[in-house]
């Protein structure tokens, strides 16, 4: 291996920057997964009877399921008995003030960099909830949003103040006998954020769910259900960490969005899961189940996301188009270093006439990785004028990473245009030749050669956000250029 | 300002250069000629300092200071530009912002303030101008799609934004038409200052039609095996290189 490639290497085995734990007196059921489990969870959260049957019915689906194996992802069987399903910090804060909230709890947030505090946020730029282990903790900007009519509140508190609502639309757009982990989802989940934004509501700020895994062995589950209602518009961004922990932990979570007519969302992604130490242990599973339905003509769901993080990736946000005209997008990064695992991509289902997609997805490989595209473009019979652009470009650090694309199409409809483009490049040593010999330093060439490749993807984001992930994509790829 | 001694260069064990001595002064421009695989263009990457090749034997003293023990963006900052025969594409990152974050670098690292967004547009004005380059190139992702000539044109751009000490083109003539071959002497030739040294590495007299330079040197199985005026390279035009190996043969 030449010098360069050593430095290469070198530059992409940073330490992870948030794996810290924190010691906070928790409530958790014990390990293992049944019926009765379910009901605990359930009876915890003072459910509605329909809750408790959703969970129940998805759970014995469950049970008639088994795990997918066709990601092209490898990892040791997982014990399902062996994790813990509801875990939630003892000193919950209540009524939202932050007093009586475990001061260690409030601490964990700020080290973070996610404030809880109203006061010290900047003029009200965005709104948080955040989710510690099996629950939202605390939700910002509740009572401002409110005034416009917007919803915004964790998962659970939806369940007890907008039954109706959840009743409505939970497993719409993923019932729960999706897939095995949607399944298992829909048995246990614990928490999650819940938001409705009313017709013709532009949400003034960005709304956005942080979630933190802390406890060990536990499993977190939770659910996203974001509606849009007529006409109305918002952004949403996730962004997720969790300890550095020697054993693996299971992240399944499941997002549904829905569209009306002339609605659009857009949902971001900052997933920054624990990845696993360079020799590939530990790390997050993240296995996770998001969807969109543009329900509505005219709608548009756009789904952007930056997969940094976990030992494995196992997620395809996809988008329904059964509105006429309706619009999906896809912009995607995913980096795997060291021995993560990334088997991502996007299904885009064109039902409505002149309904039309864009999926733009830049994978980078480093160290022993290996990153995989799965993408499908599925145009129904009725479809009428579907299009579909793809684009799907590779990009190698060092050689002993993998790139891999599995493109799927399935068109019904003759009227329909299907564009597919990919690449595959490598990060060259005579491109960090080229960039030393004006003067950079070699990271400083990797970061730049780097958000070369992914621009097109990062100016989807929301413009804090994206200064993050440029940011956060460094960190992760520091050391693998050598 | 430079001075090579003995310098002894191998790639993979294979001996490419065989005691080089050169000593080069301010304002001065040397021409390095030699057939094919005598070793020209590793000359020109071993200032720069690439990695691939294994300085076996002899030092490089540029300013002073020891080249040989400097890593290749500390060569940069310390003010030696290589001109690429094949420059590199970056696709997604612009020209005008690979060159700021060029300048900025080599500012940074002399201890000089960085240049702000109004005055790398002053600057770049200026240049762009100065080598005659198309403006339009300046929003394009870096070399990406440009055509031979558009891509020497930009290394010409680069080292008049870069404004280094020494500056060695590896072959910049090659593959271009008159047209191009003469944007790129007239780059050199605006460049050229009392303070600032050029080594052209070229196979033909061509280029030098239009850089007339101080000194000619001939490289030939990995030795300058003559040193001249501007009157040895018209005489390597007219006889080609024959003459040369048949006086290295005789010698050795």
């Amino acid at each position: 291996m030449s010098d360069s490639m050593k430095t290469l290497e070198a530059h992409t085995q940073s330490e992870y920057k948030y794996g810290f734990t924190s010691d906070i007196e928790m409530d958790a059921l014990p390990k293992g997964l049944n019926e009765d489990v379910i009901r605990r969870i359930s009876a915890k959260k003072n459910e509605p009877e329909f809750m408790l049957e959703f969970r129940l019915k998805a759970y014995r689906h469950w049970l008639t399921m088994t795990e997918p194996h066709w990601p092209n992802v490898n990892y040791p069987p997982i014990d399902y008995q062996d994790i813990i399903y509801y875990a939630a910090p003892k000193k919950r804060p209540q009524l939202n003030s932050l007093d009586e909230a475990d001061p260690e709890l409030i601490r964990t947030f700020e080290r973070l960099g996610i404030p809880l505090n109203e006061q010290k946020v900047m003029a009200g730029v965005v709104a948080v909830d955040a989710v510690f282990d099996s629950v939202s903790v605390k939700t910002t900007f509740k009572e401002t949003l409110a005034e416009l009519g917007i919803i915004f509140c964790s998962f659970s508190e939806a369940v007890q103040d907008h039954p109706e609502l959840v009743k409505k639309y939970l497993g719409t757009v993923v019932p729960h006998n999706d897939n095995y982990f949607a399944a298992l989802n829909s048995a246990v989940f614990s928490d999650g954020s819940f938001c409705y934004i009313p017709k013709g509501v532009k949400c003034p700020m960005e709304l956005s769910t942080y979630f933190r895994i802390n406890a060990a062995n536990t499993g977190q589950f939770e659910r996203t259900l974001v509606i849009a209602d007529e006409g109305s518009t918002v952004s949403y961004l996730e962004g997720c960490t969790a300890p550095q922990r020697d054993e693996n932990q299971l992240h399944a979570a499941v997002v549904e969005l829905i569209a009306m007519d002339d609605a659009q969302i857009k949902y971001s992604t900052v997933q920054n899961w624990y990845p696993g130490d360079k020799d590939g242990k530990g790390g997050i599973y993240n296995f996770v189940t998001k969807r969109g339905l543009c329900e509505g003509k005219r709608s548009k769901i756009s789904w952007t996301q930056v997969e940094t993080g976990s030992s494995i990736t196992w997620k395809y946000p996809s988008c329904v188009l059964k509105g006429d005209y309706s619009i999906g997008e896809f912009y995607s990064v995913a980096v795997t270093n060291n021995r993560q695992q990334a088997d991502t991509g996007t299904k885009m289902i064109h039902l409505g006439k002149n309904t039309s997609s864009t999926i733009i997805s830049k994978g980078i490989s480093a160290g022993r990785s290996d990153n995989s595209y799965r993408g499908l473009v599925k145009v129904a019979k009725k479809a009428e004028n579907a299009r579909n652009f793809s684009q799907c470009d590779s990009m190698l650090m060092g050689d002993r990473c993998g790139a891999h694309t599995f493109p799927y199409l399935e068109v019904d409809n003759n009227t329909a245009k299907v564009e597919h483009e990919a690449t595959t490049s490598k990060i060259g040593e005579d491109q960090l030749y080229y960039c030393q010999q004006r003067g950079l330093s070699e990271e400083d060439a990797i970061s730049m050669i780097v958000n070369g490749f992914v621009k097109e993807v990062i100016n989807e984001l929301p413009m804090e956000f994206a200064v993050e992930a440029q940011k956060l994509l460094a960190i992760s790829l520091e050391g693998s250029v050598g | 300002m430079l001075s090579i001694k003995n310098l002894k260069v191998s790639v993979e064990d294979k001996e490419i250069l065989n005691g080089i001595n050169l000593d080069i002064k301010p304002g001065e421009v040397h021409a390095i000629m030699g057939p094919n695989g005598s070793g020209k263009s590793t000359l020109a990457h071993v200032l720069a300092g690439r990695e691939t090749y294994e300085v076996t034997d002899g030092d490089i003293n540029f300013e002073g200071k020891d080249l040989l023990e400097m890593e290749v963006d500390e060569r940069a900052h310390e003010g030696i530009f290589l001109a690429f025969q094949y420059p590199v594409e970056i696709p997604g990152v612009t020209n005008a912002n690979f060159l700021k974050t060029t300048i900025n670098s080599i500012r940074k690292a002399k201890g000089e303030e960085e240049l702000n967004a109004l005055q790398m547009l002053k600057l770049l004005k200026e240049k762009v101008q100065l080598v005659d380059f198309d403006e339009k190139l300046l929003h394009r992702s870096l070399n990406d799609g440009f055509s031979g000539g558009e891509k020497k044109r930009n290394e010409m751009l680069q080292m008049a934004v870069l404004e280094p000490k020494l500056a060695v083109l590896d072959e910049t003539d090659s593959g271009l038409d008159i047209d191009a071959l003469k944007v790129v002497a007239n780059a050199v030739n605006k460049l050229r200052t009392p303070d600032r040294a050029f080594i052209i590495v070229t196979h033909y007299q061509r280029l030098l039609n239009y850089i007339v330079p101080d000194f000619v040197h001939i490289l030939y199985q990995g030795r300058i095996v003559k040193s001249g005026d501007k009157s040895l390279a018209l005489r390597l035009e007219e006889e080609g290189y024959d003459w040369i190996k048949e006086e290295a043969a005789s010698i050795a």
